[in-house]
């Protein structure tokens, strides 16, 4: 029998490591059907890693078959059971820290500081579902003495689930954690450009002990293996997250058999500074809002507005952002003090490099940034221009990636309605001391989450998503399990005999 | 003097008995130098000698409480819930060693009874440990410019435990309590300090801060008492006889801390004409008799409908002779240890000589075989069975809270009902019948906080529990221990709403 391995170096690091390159079902890695492989490259030096076994549509029907043949017994698996491989699995996690986030860098090009926090928030959420394995309660109805009513919350079976790359691992633990803490299974596609933290990940969760079939982990393209996930009739739910565009298919393709769905989609976040901030934290905290993780963040604060009653003042943050910005060290993740590393993929990478041209071409101004770095690897200058109308392009589309834009505004009410001039609603900044303008400003914005003087700062306990365009529910927090969970109304009637 | 003292237990178990208090994670002797010994009911010798705490040593505890709250109740609740999982581990790791002191100490049988006991306290730790970062509050929406928040806050609590099951009640206190960020001081009772002075070495163990964890081993007139009137005590939960609950609650009106009691019982097992009777028999036994009838919701009263009465007798006598073996509790078959106490034995042995007194017939109890079967030291009192009891009798109305049943009948629903009720406590109370509509029904009516349906003291540590009447104030278990152990404060957000 072949062993699915192969030895991976990380560069500069004196430091390798085996990654599972087979498929992951029924708690083993195994051959494609078809036979078919595909490459993987690290945007760090774009060159390849190692080939993995691409699941097609027989692998999809594999992998739910057994998925729904371990959901028989998962489903009664006494919930503390469920609650202690979860806490196993979040220790195991937790001991081999160090090595995803190194493997998350590698793959996706992210610098080992985001990576680190990524596989942090990871090992949390895990053990935060953990906790709440036992404790899906329903409710009783009082309708008087004649009945008894009372709620139910049912697992739905096996659940579908098709990750993105920009955060590979975290957005595994975001489905993978809820899904199983309520006694569902699951069949996970991970992006093709990053499965390598996911595929690893995997014998972690057969290491802890969980039942073959409960975890699946089957990269392939979208087009074969996401569709056939979308369309297999045992696949009771899907979990999408990425673009907006792909997100609007996917719901049509789950409305063929009125698969629940939940989508964590696209972003294009107002961050909104006020005069009276704290300036060296706020200017902090915009870094943080479009440069982690390279931009590459469906929440990332990418429509910067700055308060420009007083344009000395403007002028005077607008230098102080700037050179913050040019502070931030760009390159390979494995060198010491990077923050920003390599963009994903070379799509994406040429993307926002188009978006930069057009921003040229229009004539924006130009804060900083603006070119590639090198000519090898994808990395690109943390990029900002200023004093952009509200309708320019770079305002209105997702860039994806380390470019903001910065528009001024004199009043709050100007503020609030081009805070909301957006099809998408993902999450919003404020920066300001004054607790009433905050309040009030958080009230009226459009948007699944306001982040008072801080941004991107998620939590195991707290949930996430987006309004309008951004996507269908939530994740995270005690909200998740309402994604993995369908409610049954028992109504038994009592006909009350005399006592 | 040193603070630990070798012993070895009767099954050989060897160890080192913390005998100190435990105060600001340190063992010290008590302010008085007193000591108090306690005993082994099985063989009535004094196992060891420990520390006496008097009122001074509880204000030393309640000080160290106070003082670790100030930074304790900033700790992250995942990183409480962390500990917890931790402290779960090395219970599982002590577990022969604690269920070995347990039995012992409390004349609990080892393979049956006491292991049980110490699976649970670890069982626990892990479901509390999943609140830690659930701790949630509310928000509600009052006006355009206006909302509230409420947040909960953790308390400095006082917890005293009785010795039915010493470590099992306590966990059922300092677990929640942790889980909600409380800083305790807790009381054993003097008839078993054992256990939860060896548990307090591994509290330190798991990382919990200095002060965090308290334990005093003492009596109630002098340690129990300045705990329920102390004034830095934010709250007194109780576990022990209604008239020892009725001085604590006394007590704690010197400041009004929050008091919740857990207190007595005389559960009616209601047995109806559709009754499986054979269940109903199997369930009344071990409803009764488990831990020598020392359990608060001891289905001490059982009521039997009058045309199956005579059959049902006889099942059960057949099961309660069946089941319950007296013997040395380091015995495998032994499922039946002595009572606490000599001051128990004597009392229960009272009981028995009313009950014979007032007219009711004894079945069981003074059986040759069960007087042959008695050990020749300890205090054992074999299961004691009287039928044909009435309703005013003593042994039907005061909880005996040993091996002693009093079976009664009754013709009508309304009857039982009426009889089930019939009394200053309401613990719980157990319905035995196949008819699903007359069981909800009678449910309905019986005044008791948990109700059995077809069964008897099964409870799951998900689930409220709590009396009604005089059996207690507050629900322990499942959510509802959050409760009793935040307090909640509501914040008014005024965004803007002017006068």
């Amino acid at each position: 029998m072949t062993t699915f391995s192969k030895t991976i170096k990380f560069p500069i690091i004196n430091e390798a490591y085996e990654q599972p390159t087979g498929l992951f079902i029924n708690n083993e890695y195994v051959a494609a059907k078809s036979g078919k492989t595909f490459k993987v490259t690290t945007p760090i030096n774009e060159e390849l890693l190692c080939e993995l076994q691409e699941a097609g549509s027989e692998d999809v029907d594999y992998a739910v078959e057994c998925a729904s043949k371990a959901f028989k017994k998962w489903k009664f698996t006494k919930p503390e059971v469920r609650a202690r491989l979860l806490y196993k699995v979040a220790d195991l996690m937790d001991e081999k820290r160090d090595l995803l986030a190194k493997i998350e860098s590698l793959d996706n090009g992210k610098s080992l500081v985001c990576a680190k926090f990524d596989v942090n928030l990871v090992v949390e959420y895990l053990r935060s579902c953990a906790g709440y394995c036992d404790k899906i309660d329903g409710r009783t109805i009082n309708t008087g003495p004649e009945y008894l009513t009372y709620t139910k919350r049912e697992p739905l079976g096996v659940c579908g689930a098709i990750t993105p790359w920009n955060f590979p691992l975290l957005m595994f633990a975001w489905k993978i954690g809820p899904c199983l803490a309520t006694g569902n299974t699951i069949v996970l596609k991970p992006a093709s450009a990053t499965p390598l933290s996911n595929l690893y990940a995997a014998s972690l969760f057969k290491e802890a002990g969980f039942p073959d079939g409960v975890v699946n982990i089957i990269p392939g393209s979208g087009r074969a293996c996401g569709s056939a996930i979308l369309h297999h009739p045992k696949v009771k739910k899907v979990a999408f997250t990425g673009s907006t565009s792909v997100g609007k298919g996917v719901m049509k393709d789950a409305a063929d058999s009125i698969k629940k769905v939940t989508l964590e989609l696209g972003g294009k976040s107002p961050n909104i500074v006020f005069q009276d901030c704290d300036i060296e934290k706020t200017v902090q905290n915009l870094i943080t809002g479009i440069f982690f993780n390279g931009g590459e963040v469906c929440c990332a604060g990418s429509r910067i507005y700055i308060q420009a009653s007083d344009e000395e003042w403007y002028n005077e943050f607008l230098a102080k952002f700037k050179k913050a910005v040019e502070k931030i060290k760009v390159g390979n993740p494995f060198e010491e003090g990077v923050f920003q590393g390599a963009q994903t993929t070379p799509d994406q990478f040429q993307t926002v490099l188009d978006y930069v041209k057009i921003g040229k071409e229009s004539h924006l101004k130009v804060l900083t940034g603006g070119n590639r770095i090198g000519k090898r690897g994808y990395f690109v200058e943390p990029t900002v221009f200023y004093d952009v109308p509200q309708s320019s392009r770079l305002t209105k589309e997702e860039i994806f990636g380390p470019v903001a834009v910065v528009l001024p505004f004199k009043s709050i009410e100007e503020l609030i309605e081009k805070a909301n001039d957006s099809e998408y609603g993902l999450a919003s900044g404020i920066h300001t001391e004054d607790i009433n303008k905050a309040l009030y400003v958080a009230d009226r914005l459009e948007a699944g989450s306001v982040w008072i003087n801080t941004y991107n700062d998620l939590q195991q306990n707290s949930p996430f998503g987006g309004f309008k365009e951004s996507g269908i529910g939530r994740e995270m927090g005690a909200e998740a399990l309402d994604n993995y969970t369908q409610i049954k109304l028992v109504r038994a009637k009592i006909s009350t005999p005399t006592l | 003097m040193s603070l630990y003292k070798d012993l070895t237990l009767p099954n050989g178990v060897r160890y080192s008995q913390p005998i100190g208090l435990f105060i600001d994670n340190q063992w010290v002797a008590s302010s008085s130098g007193k000591t108090f010994e306690t005993v082994n009911p099985s063989t009535e010798e004094p196992i060891v000698s420990v520390y006496e705490a008097d009122e001074h040593d509880v204000d030393k505890a309640v000080s160290a409480a106070k003082e670790a709250m100030k930074t304790w109740r900033d700790v992250p609740g995942e990183e409480k819930a962390q500990k917890m999982i931790k402290l779960s581990f090395l219970v599982r790791e002590n577990l022969k060693l604690l269920a070995s002191v347990e039995a012992a100490d409390s004349g609990k049988p080892y393979e049956t009874n006491s292991k049980g006991d110490i699976e649970s306290v670890a069982n626990y730790l892990v479901y509390c440990a999943g609140f830690a970062d659930k701790l949630h509050g509310k928000m509600i929406p009052i006006a355009k410019d206006r909302y509230a928040i409420t947040k909960r806050y953790p308390l400095v609590v006082g917890q005293i435990i009785p010795w039915n099951y010493p470590l099992s009640m306590a966990s059922w206190k300092f677990c929640p309590a942790l889980a909600c960020g409380c800083t305790i001081v807790i009381k054993s009772s003097e008839l078993t300090p054992l256990s939860l002075l060896v548990f307090a070495d591994l509290v330190k163990k798991a990382g919990f801060p200095s002060g965090v964890f308290n334990v005093v081993s003492g009596f109630g007139a002098s340690a129990g008492n300045r705990i329920a009137e102390h004034p830095d005590l934010d709250k007194v939960a109780f576990t022990g006889s209604t008239a020892t609950g009725q001085k604590v609650m006394k007590s704690a009106t010197s400041n009004l801390k929050h008091v919740s009691l857990e207190c007595g019982g005389k559960s009616p097992l209601l047995v109806f004409d559709d009754a499986d009777l054979e269940q109903a028999a199997k369930w009344a036994s071990f409803g009764m008799m488990y831990n020598s009838g020392q359990n608060c919701t001891a289905n001490s009263r059982i009521l039997v409908q009058d045309t199956v009465y005579d059959k049902f007798i006889d099942l059960f006598k057949v099961e309660i002779t069946k089941s319950w073996i007296v013997g040395n509790v380091f015995d495998e078959k032994a499922t039946l240890g002595p009572v606490i106490s000599k001051g128990q034995y004597d009392k229960i042995k009272r009981y028995i000589t009313k009950g014979k007194e007032e007219g009711a017939k004894m079945i069981l109890g003074e059986e040759r075989e069960q007087l042959n079967s008695l050990p020749d030291k300890g205090y054992f009192i074999p299961p004691t069975v009287f039928i044909d009891c009435k309703q005013d009798m003593t042994i039907v109305q005061e909880e005996i809270f040993g091996p002693v049943v009093a079976i009664s009948k009754f013709s009508t629903d309304h009857e039982a009902v009426e009889k089930a009720n019939d009394s200053i406590y309401g613990l719980a109370a157990m319905v035995f019948s196949q008819n699903f509509q007359r069981v909800q029904t009678i449910a309905d009516q019986l005044e008791a906080g948990s109700i059995y349906l077809n069964s008897s003291n099964d409870e799951d540590i998900r689930v409220p529990f709590g009396g009604f009447k005089m059996s207690g104030i507050g629900k322990e278990l499942g959510e509802d221990a959050i409760d009793l152990y935040t307090e909640t404060k509501s914040f008014y957000m005024n965004v803007g709403h002017r006068i």
